[in-house]
């Protein structure tokens, strides 16, 4: 299958996350910036699927900067053929959906994958609106997958369970945990990702329909309480009385 | 203001996040609001939400509406929002949410913002980012608006509206997702959207000991939940794991059994309103994000806690 895989890079989960003094961005000293584990999650099953069958190619693409190359470098390095970076920042999700649109509305792929979510906007846009604007049925949060001819069974969360859909190609997914264990580059992956193609795309537009007015750091914690392990009963009367969530 | 809300059921029986959707669509109307209910549903049940502020209900009852397809959902909702004019419109943030909600906004060629947390001041909501890490004010730059709700973060109450309801239709166009199978975590309260939630983490020593867990969550009508080590050694199901990589929850009462609270948990639980940890670590890092803390082993605490739940219920 011809797959495309969509990737951001997000600060590493141990991140301190702190702003800039007039609250307008995150600041980045300091900060790692690793593959979104969804996104790696995509990757991985775009590659197991393609080994299963023998054939197809896995194309990564992401938008941002020349500084997200390491990590498109890295997800070469796990094995996909080849990868494109739309050179923008990634400040809107509408405008993000809509370069990848742009470009995979030539290509054709089978399949595309999205993360469920990025971890560090949360906000799980970018895979739905790229699916309404190349036309595609979508299945979000899915975790397995398989695809035989053109038809695709796909395992999805859904609240208070999970279900099995069918769905024929092309369509795109949403990985979530559960779908497959990360694919960790090897040496040779290493060096082989070095000569594979990068293309780099200029942006298509700008159309961008929310910014951040202002980001705030949550409210520090009043300190914990600590009720002696014997008395439970004074826990209870305090999240009843004091909490008021009994 | 015209405002358009989805009201999602599951089973025929409309979701606690429905009723709040309403009310919360009612709160930025100012007013009473339409809302949008798809698949089978008895009508007495679905004029219900006229208690909590609807007005006008479009039905789309058709059968195939009983299965989740983002795509299909997405055409109704937004037809449903040219019909009305809306220039808001209400989405619960669960599953089916996530999946629809940004569909409609391209559709609809809104602005979206997903899983505000509060009602909007102008154009602009609040959210959270970096999985509970910070908050972001979005300001809405498109003159309809598309916004998915947090479930838990509205307060309402049941008043004594009625609201008409209007048998719709709608033929969707494009490939349909077709359902095979439900696993349905039978009779358990849904994770994302329980008011209290009761989770355990490497203290429990064993997934033979989760009764503990289980005991005070029937005892709270709460969800259960787990670290990321549990899930990741199978103790639990990964659908139970809250945390960065995991389900991000916003409870009333969030009840933290042997963990300590690592900076990765804490992101997805640290937005629940109280927080509660017992550990038999004094250190653990988890005691500076509660509001309560006990310390001491899990075995002997949550017994004693559960049955001291038990006599004040009954009392």
């Amino acid at each position: 299958m011809k797959i495309l895989v969509c990737v951001s890079q997000v600060p590493d989960t141990t991140t301190k996350i702190t702003f800039t003094p007039d609250n307008k961005s995150l600041n980045t000293a300091g900060v790692q910036f690793i593959i979104n584990p969804y996104d790696e999650l995509g990757i991985t099953k775009a590659l197991e699927l393609n080994e299963q069958t023998g054939g197809g190619t896995v194309t990564v693409i992401t938008v941002g900067g020349a500084d997200t190359e390491p990590n498109i470098r890295k997800a070469l390095a796990m094995g996909a053929d080849d990868a494109v970076r739309i050179d923008a920042e990634p400040t809107d999700a509408f405008f993000v959906a809509q370069q990848i649109a742009n470009y995979a509305a030539s290509q054709n792929f089978d399949l595309i994958f999205t993360g469920r979510e990025s971890i560090d906007y949360n906000g799980g846009q970018v895979g739905g609106m790229i699916a309404e604007l190349l036309n595609l049925p979508h299945v979000n949060v899915i975790t397995a997958i398989t695809v035989s001819g053109n038809t695709g069974s796909v395992e999805r969360d859904i609240d208070g369970g999970r279900e099995v859909v069918e769905v024929a190609t092309p369509f795109l997914v949403s990985a979530q945990k559960d779908l497959c264990e990360p694919r960790i580059p090897n040496m040779r992956g290493i060096m082989t990702a070095r000569t594979k193609p990068l293309q780099v795309i200029a942006a298509n537009g700008s159309d961008k329909r929310t910014e951040v007015a202002q980001f705030q750091a949550p409210a520090p914690k009043a300190g914990v309480k600590f009720i002696d392990p014997n008395n439970m009963d004074e826990l209870v009367s305090l999240l009843h009385n004091e909490a008021k969530v009994l | 203001m015209s405002v358009l809300v989805f009201a999602e059921n599951s089973e025929g029986r409309f979701k606690k996040a429905a009723f709040e959707g309403v009310a919360f669509a009612s709160a930025i109307a100012g007013g009473s609001v339409t809302a949008v209910v798809m698949g089978n549903m008895d009508a007495t049940q679905v004029a219900e939400l006229g208690k909590f502020g609807a007005s006008k209900v479009l039905h789309y009852s058709d059968a195939s509406f009983n299965a989740m397809d983002a795509g299909v959902f997405a055409q109704v909702i937004s037809d449903a929002a040219s019909k009305v004019g809306a220039q808001w419109v209400i989405v619960s943030n669960t599953y089916t949410g996530k999946a629809v909600a940004p569909r409609v906004a391209v559709r609809l060629n809104a602005a979206f913002a997903p899983g505000i947390i509060a009602l909007p001041e102008g154009n602009t909501v609040k959210r959270s980012v970096f999985s509970n890490k910070g908050f972001a004010d979005f300001s809405l730059n498109q003159s309809v608006k598309v916004v998915s709700l947090t479930p838990n973060s509205y307060s309402f109450a049941e008043g004594s509206g009625t609201a008409t309801v209007e048998s719709c239709s709608f033929s969707p166009a494009g490939n349909r997702v077709t359902v095979k199978e439900v696993k349905k975590a039978a009779g358990k309260v849904p994770l994302t959207e329980a008011e209290v939630v009761v989770s355990g983490g490497r203290g429990l020593k064993g997934p033979e000991n989760w009764h503990l867990i289980e005991n005070l969550a029937d005892t709270l009508n709460a969800a259960t939940a787990c670290s990321k080590p549990v899930s990741d050694v199978h103790w639990r199901p990964h659908s139970e794991h809250v945390g960065q990589t995991g389900i991000t929850i916003k409870p009333n009462l969030y009840i933290a059994c042997g963990i300590s609270g690592a900076i990765q948990h804490l992101a997805g639980v640290s937005s629940s309103k109280v927080i509660v940890a017992i550990n038999t670590d004094k250190e653990a890092p988890f005691f500076k994000a509660a509001d309560y803390g006990v310390v001491g082993d899990v075995f002997d605490v949550l017994p004693r806690l559960n049955e001291a739940i038990k006599a004040f219920k009954n009392s």
